[in-house]
């Protein structure tokens, strides 16, 4: 029923299934195949109706007037040349066609023209095209139409072409506004999560999720869906929408400002688990604070200071943070609905593990205040001021580079003349560990020096994590 | 997708952030667009390095003029799938100009067929995407799914009238490919209208 094409190269593209769907997951595609590919059985009337008689279709005329080519080859070739698809054209007599009248045929035509009728039907729609024009033409115009009918193109756009395509604009306009370089990774991560949600099904956004974290040295864990993730987001991200003056997402009172309270305040709020009802906020959401953040009142240092109830980060690390937690969920979410997700632009990752040593010496201290830390041997503090013992941490792949973590105290500056130990770590590696997605035991680190130093960073680094 | 709905406010709003010089309104801009624009050129082009280029173009173009788009005159979703068809064209053309003058054969016919396919399957991907959800939603049945209209009407809690008349009419819509219009806007959905060259 594929409109016929005799110039032929084309017409493979007419097979409706999108070539770009993954496999097993356009819930379509078991359905596979135009109607015409291989019924003949089933609903008889869906053989090709346009084969039965086509010297009666009058040739189109738009074709010629638009574009003053000749005309092309006539719409049907012979059914004897028909090659391929479905049995043979439904013989007139076989069925009776109903007495129907013109209206009644006419309003057929669509449903005829997609090979959707009853082969009764099918049969009196053919039989009035033989005399009547104006059904024949229309006829004619709307099984053309049909051969137009294609799966949309894959929606899976390379998430680096968008960083391409804007920087080469950026290149040739240069931004009045621009958006503040320690904002970029979360606008490039929030478009890379958004690529993935758009792309998932609706019962995909139920599938279960464990969000995993360490709370002291100790490995935790909490279970959720794709939209529960999504809402852990939006929520979390609302610290930094507040601080902006934006509208708080979060529209019930939480135990404590931070993080996990907001988080477990907004899953208890509503009645029913999220569902992807929750995509068109956190997007909005995001948009508004790479958006506000390009006009932050600080003139773009980023130094507003964002409370995360315990503790507070300035905006530009903030947003830091925020595009680590996003890239650290999508990975979570591409995990639960089987995905691939890769890991951020090196810059933005280089970014995002630089945030962490900057971290990692306050999270050593919390670690001395809770009694965490190996007794001994370790000198507790150094004054302020005076270079204290320093581990180098080497982090290794696209995105690494070398970090000097002064152990003593954050007030004390590192310093390679008190180098006690040397950690050689990969970078997504680190990452995964600063997530709390493998422990300190298991993360694959090269080791010189003070075991306890490092085992401190290691556990400090996990310590990082959060649901 | 709710966004397809957005009010045309969004469409001023958004015009006067890229000529007001807002990074930020481009990455937006993208993240709505990008989809659309890239799926056109791949459907004219038919090529995935072709279309990343007339991707990177058409937001060029609005970014360096975002003034030749006026929101009075219609849809920026509609503007910019002129544009992206107007360029991609224009590729496809050039592309196969070189082709032809690099074997020496010089069958400009077959190129004007090969433009003009490629050019009303992309005017009809940008009609079914844009049409009526009901009609979409019925030739889906029918076409892809390969429910008969009965089965169709049932499928979407209308009568049988009702889902034959949904599949002409979003059959005739997209039969409007064929006329040659200024772009893909033309026919049931908004005209496409000049302003980008």
């Amino acid at each position: 029923m594929t409109a016929p094409d005799p110039s032929g190269p084309d017409s493979s593209d007419r097979v409706p299934p999108g070539p770009g769907d993954r496999a097993g997951r356009d819930p379509h595609r078991h359905d596979a195949g135009p109607p015409d590919d291989g019924d003949g059985g089933g609903r008889g009337g869906r053989a090709g109706p346009d084969r039965a008689r086509p010297p009666r279709i009058p040739t189109p005329r738009s074709s010629v007037e638009d574009t003053g080519l000749p005309l092309a080859a006539p719409p049907s070739p012979t059914p004897s040349t028909s090659a391929g698809s479905a049995g043979p054209p439904v013989p007139a007599g076989s069925v009776p066609p109903p007495a129907l009248d013109h209206q009644v045929l006419k309003a057929l035509l669509g449903a005829w023209a997609l090979a959707a009728c009853s082969p009764a039907e099918t049969a009196a729609v053919e039989d009035h095209l033989g005399g009547c024009g104006a059904c024949a033409e229309e006829a004619l115009r709307l099984r053309e139409a049909v051969g137009l009918l294609h799966r949309p193109e894959s929606l899976d756009l390379d998430p680096a072409l968008r960083t391409r395509v804007l920087e080469s604009c950026l290149g040739r306009r240069p931004p009045r506004i621009p958006v503040p370089s320690w904002a970029m990774p979360y606008d490039a991560e929030t478009a890379r999560l958004d690529a993935l949600l758009q792309d998932i099904g609706d019962a995909e956004w139920h599938a279960p999720v464990r969000l995993r974290w360490f709370d002291g040295d100790e490995p935790t864990s909490r279970r959720t869906t794709v939209a529960g993730v999504i809402a852990h987001l939006l929520t979390v991200d609302g610290l930094v929408a507040v601080t902006l003056g934006l509208d708080d997402p979060l529209d019930t009172a939480a135990d404590a400002p931070g993080p996990a309270a907001r988080t477990e305040a907004c899953w208890r709020a509503a009645p029913f688990p999220p569902t992807r009802s929750v995509h068109g906020p956190w997007r909005e959401q995001s948009h508004n604070l790479v958006r506000t953040a390009a006009f932050a009142t600080d003139g773009g240092s980023g130094r507003l200071p964002v409370p995360y109830g315990d503790f507070e980060l300035p905006l530009r690390d903030a947003m830091l943070d925020r595009a680590f937690e996003t890239w650290v969920h999508a990975g979570d979410i591409a995990d639960a609905v089987d995905y691939p997700y890769e890991p951020p632009a090196p810059r933005h990752l280089h970014a995002m593990i630089d945030l962490g040593a900057r971290l990692l010496p306050s999270a050593l201290a919390a670690r001395r205040r809770a009694g965490l830390t190996a007794p001994g041997r370790t000198r507790h503090l150094a004054p302020a001021g005076t270079p204290g013992r320093s581990l180098r941490l080497e982090i290794e792949g696209l995105g690494g580079g070398e970090w000097l973590i002064p152990l003593d105290s954050p007030a004390a500056p590192a310093s390679p003349d008190h180098e006690v130990a040397h950690v050689a770590l990969d970078g997504v590696e680190f990452c995964q560990l600063a997530a709390g997605h493998i422990s300190p035991e298991e993360a694959a680190a090269g080791q010189l020096g003070d075991r306890e130093a490092i085992r401190d960073v290691l556990f400090a680094a996990a310590s990082l994590s959060r649901i | 997708m709710a966004k397809r709905d957005a009010p045309p406010r969004w469409d001023r709003k958004m015009q006067q952030r890229l000529a007001r010089g807002e990074a930020a309104a481009l990455g937006e801009l993208y993240d709505r667009f990008a989809s659309l624009v890239h799926g056109l050129a791949h459907r004219v082009l038919g090529d995935e390095r072709a279309a990343d280029g007339i991707t990177r173009e058409v937001f060029a173009h609005v970014w360096e003029n975002p003034e030749s788009y006026d929101p009075r005159q219609g849809p920026l979703r509609s503007w910019l799938a002129t544009l992206t068809h107007r360029l991609a064209v224009q590729r496809l053309r050039t592309t196969e100009i070189a082709a032809l003058a690099s074997d020496g054969t010089a069958d400009t016919d077959r190129l004007e067929r090969k433009v003009h396919r490629a050019s009303v399957a992309a005017r009809a991907d940008y009609i079914v995407t844009s049409m009526p959800t009901p009609l979409r939603a019925a030739l889906e049945l029918a076409y892809f799914q390969r429910r008969d209209y009965r089965q169709t009407a049932a499928d979407l809690g209308v009568t049988e009238d009702e889902a034959r008349r949904r599949l002409r009419l979003g059959l005739q819509l997209l039969s409007t490919a064929h006329e040659a219009g200024p772009g893909p806007g033309s026919g049931g959905t908004p005209p496409g209208h000049g302003g980008a060259r």
